[in-house]
C-alpha cells in the first residue's frame, strides 16, 4: 500500500477513519458501559432521570457512600452461589474440548489420508449436520433421556456437545491435515510403522498449531451453549448461561436485575481474556474454511 | 490408507455423531406421529341423601400405568403436523373462504404461532444476511487501509460481538435499548415521546432484534472478507489503475469479483445460522412481538408439561426448511461432484 497511486486522498482517508472510529464504538462500546454500570446500583445502571448517573453514580454514592460498588456481584457469587455455576461450567469446557479433540483427530486424520469416494460424502454429511439447528436434535433426546434416567446430569451434556461438534472439528481438521505434507506418514510406513504408529510419532508432533486453533472454537461452542445446557441440565447441575437465563425470570421481580448484570460481566470476562491471547488463532480459524475451500 | 484402518479410525467420531445427530432426527420424526395418551376418565356415582349424582374424574393411577407402558403415547399419524399449532391447516381453510381481502388473511395467518414464528425466522435470515454482508465488507476494506499498527487493535475489538455468548451479547444490548437504558432513553428523546418503548412496539422490536442480528454477525463476515483482502492479486490492481479505473470502479470490478466465492461462504452460514435464531428472543423478552421456530421448540420442551410431540412436530418442519434452504447448495456439490470437479 505504499505507491504513490494507492496513496488516498484526504476526503475518503478521514470518510474511512470516522467510518472505523464507529463502527469500534459501537462493537465495544456496550461492553465497556455494561461492565462500568455494573458497579452501579439498578436506578445508576438504569438512568431515567438523568443519564449522566450511569457514568458517575450519584444513586451509588447515596446509598453505599462511594460511586463504586460490589453489590451486584456479591449477590451473584455468594448469595446465589453462581461459582456453583461457574465450576460446572468449567468442567463441561474441559471435557467437551478434550473428548471432540480426541476423536476429532482421529476422525479428521483419516479422511484427510484416504483417497475414496465415501471421504467426499462423510464431509457433506457432516455439513448437513452442522447445518441442523441443535434445537430439533434436544427435542429428539429429550424422550429417551428420561426414560434411561440419564437427562439432567452433566456427563449428558458434555457427551451431546461433543457430537454436535463433531461436524466442525472434522471439517476443520480436515482441512488442516491436508495442509500436511502426505509424504512425512507414507515414509513412516515404508519404513515399517503401521498407519497408528505413523500417526503416533510423525503426525501428533507437527500438527499441534491446527488443533490448538479447533479447539479453541470446541471450547467456544461448549461455552457459549445455551439450548443444550439449559434443556438438559437439571437446575442443580446448571452452567453458567443457563443460570443467567434463570436469573432474568427471578431478578426482574425481585429488583436484582443487577445481579444479573454482574454474572454477565463475570462470564464475558474470560471470553475477553481468550481473544486478546488467541486473536491470530481465531483469525486464521475463521477463514480457513472459507479460504482454502 | 485401507477402508479397515479408516473404519477404525473413523469410528469414535462416527459413532457418536451417528449416535447423537442421526438417531435423534429418526427420534423425532417417529415422536412427531405419536401423541400423549388422553388421561383415563373414569365416572363415579354419589349417592347421597338427596340422590345419586355421577361425576366423572380422572383415574391418575391407570393413566400413569398407561402412560408408563407406552412412553411414546398413541399413534396418531400426521394429526399434529395440521393442528392449529403447527400448518393449521382446517382453520387456513376457514380464514381462506371467510376473509374478504388478502390483508384480513394475512392477519388470521399471523395469529397462528407456527406461521407467525415462520414470518420472524424468515424475515430475520433474509433481512440480516444481506446487511451483514454489507457491513462486513465495509468495515474489512476500511480496516485494510488502516496501518498495520492499528489493524491488531481493529481487529480485537471487532471480534467481540461475534465471540460473547450469544445470550450475553443480546442482554447487554438488550439493556442499552430497553426504555430505561441509555440509548431507550436517547431515542426516546430524539423522537420526542417519553412512552416510546421497546416492549411496547412490535415494529421497534423486531427492528432491535435485526439490528442484534447483524451487530453479533458481521464480524464473521469482516475477518472472513480480510483474510480474503490479504490474497488479492497486486497485479490486477495495477492493471486497473493503468486502465484508468477510479477507486470505486476497483472495488466494483476487481475487489468484489476476487471476494465473491467468499460471500458465498458467509452467506451459506449466516442464512444456515440466523435460521436458528433463538438467543436474542430470550434475551429480549421478545416473545409477545416476534417468535422464531427455534424458540416455539424451546418453548414447547422446557417448563412444567414438556409438550413432546408438539416440539418434534415443529423439529421436523424446521429440518424441512433447513432442507429446502439448503438444497440448491446441496444441488450444486452434487453436480460439480458429477462433473468429476471439486
Amino acid at each position: 500500500m505504499a505507491s504513490k497511486a494507492q496513496r488516498m486522498p484526504v476526503g475518503l482517508r478521514l470518510l474511512t477513519s470516522g467510518f472505523i472510529v464507529l463502527w469500534l464504538l459501537v462493537a465495544a462500546f456496550p461492553f465497556f458501559w455494561t461492565f462500568w454500570g455494573s458497579f452501579k446500583v439498578e436506578l445508576d445502571f438504569f438512568s431515567i432521570a438523568d443519564w449522566t448517573n450511569a457514568l458517575v453514580g450519584r444513586n451509588t454514592s447515596d446509598t453505599y457512600g462511594t460511586p463504586f460498588t460490589g453489590a451486584g456481584y456479591e449477590g451473584a457469587w455468594v448469595q446465589n452461589e453462581f461459582w456453583r455455576n461457574v465450576i460446572n461450567t468449567f468442567i463441561v469446557c474441559v471435557f467437551v474440548v478434550s473428548i471432540s479433540l480426541t476423536i476429532g483427530t482421529l476422525g479428521g486424520y483419516a479422511l484427510s489420508r484416504s483417497g475414496f469416494r465415501y471421504v467426499i460424502w462423510l464431509l457433506i454429511v457432516a455439513l448437513i449436520f452442522r447445518a441442523l439447528p441443535q434445537v430439533t436434535l434436544v427435542a429428539g433426546y429429550m424422550l429417551p433421556f428420561f426414560e434411561w434416567n440419564v437427562w439432567g446430569i452433566l456427563p449428558t451434556a458434555i457427551i451431546v456437545l461433543v457430537a454436535m461438534n463433531q461436524p466442525f472439528t472434522l471439517w476443520m481438521l480436515h482441512s488442516f491435515f491436508q495442509n500436511i505434507p502426505k509424504e512425512l506418514d507414507e515414509s513412516a510406513k515404508v519404513d515399517g510403522c503401521t498407519q497408528f504408529q505413523a500417526f503416533r510419532h510423525v503426525i501428533i508432533p507437527v500438527m499441534w498449531p491446527g488443533v490448538i486453533t479447533t479447539g479453541l472454537f470446541s471450547f467456544l461452542l461448549a461455552y457459549n451453549d445455551f439450548i443444550v445446557t439449559s434443556l438438559l441440565l437439571s437446575e442443580s447441575n446448571r452452567t453458567m448461561v443457563p443460570e443467567i437465563a434463570a436469573f432474568l425470570g427471578t431478578t426482574y421481580t425481585e429488583g436484582n436485575v443487577m445481579f444479573a448484570v454482574a454474572a454477565v460481566v463475570s462470564a464475558t470476562a474470560p471470553l475477553f481474556v481468550l481473544v486478546m491471547f488467541f486473536q491470530r488463532q481465531i483469525v486464521s480459524g475463521l477463514t480457513a474454511g472459507a479460504v482454502k475451500g | 490408507m485401507k477402508h479397515k484402518t479408516f473404519f477404525w479410525f473413523f469410528l469414535p467420531t462416527g459413532l457418536a455423531m451417528l449416535l447423537f445427530i442421526a438417531l435423534p432426527i429418526v427420534s423425532v420424526v417417529i415422536q412427531s406421529v405419536y401423541a400423549p395418551h388422553e388421561a383415563v376418565i373414569i365416572e363415579v356415582e354419589n349417592c347421597g341423601p338427596f340422590g345419586c349424582t355421577t361425576e366423572t374424574t380422572i383415574d391418575q393411577e391407570a393413566t400413569a400405568a398407561v402412560r408408563a407402558a407406552e412412553p411414546l403415547g398413541r399413534f396418531v399419524g400426521l394429526d399434529i403436523y395440521f393442528d392449529r399449532g403447527h400448518l393449521a391447516v382446517a382453520e387456513i381453510k376457514e380464514a381462506w373462504s371467510s376473509t374478504d381481502s388478502l390483508g384480513d388473511f394475512w392477519d388470521v395467518l399471523f395469529n397462528l404461532p407456527f406461521y407467525r414464528a415462520l414470518a420472524f425466522t424468515l424475515t430475520y435470515t433474509f433481512v440480516c444476511t444481506p446487511l451483514l454482508i454489507g457491513l462486513g465488507l465495509t468495515i474489512a476494506l476500511a480496516v485494510n487501509s488502516l496501518h498495520r499498527h492499528l489493524k491488531g487493535l481493529a481487529i480485537f475489538f471487532s471480534l467481540l460481538p461475534m465471540i460473547v455468548t450469544p445470550l450475553i451479547g443480546s442482554l447487554i444490548l438488550f439493556w442499552m435499548i430497553d426504555s430505561r437504558g441509555i440509548l431507550g432513553n436517547f431515542i426516546s428523546y430524539l423522537a420526542d415521546d417519553p412512552d416510546l418503548s421497546l416492549k411496547a412496539s412490535t415494529p421497534l422490536m423486531w427492528v432491535s432484534l435485526i439490528v442484534y442480528g447483524i451487530w453479533s454477525s458481521a464480524p464473521f463476515a469482516f475477518v472472513v472478507f480480510y483474510a480474503g483482502l490479504q490474497t488479492l492479486p497486486k497485479d490486477q490492481i495495477e492493471a486497473a489503475q493503468i486502465d484508468g479505473a477510479s477507486r470505486w470502479e476497483q472495488v466494483r470490478y476487481v475487489v468484489i469479483p476476487h471476494l465473491m466465492p467468499l460471500v458465498t461462504f458467509v452467506a451459506l452460514i449466516q442464512i444456515m445460522d440466523n435460521f436458528k435464531v433463538l438467543e436474542p428472543i430470550i434475551g429480549f423478552q421478545a416473545s409477545a412481538h416476534a417468535t422464531s421456530l427455534s424458540w416455539i421448540i424451546v418453548n414447547d420442551l422446557g417448563g412444567e408439561t414438556r409438550q413432546l410431540s408438539a416440539a418434534a412436530t415443529t423439529s421436523v418442519l424446521t429440518i424441512l426448511g433447513v432442507a429446502i434452504l439448503l438444497s440448491p447448495v446441496l444441488v450444486r456439490t452434487w453436480r460439480d461432484f458429477k462433473a468429476g470437479g471439486h
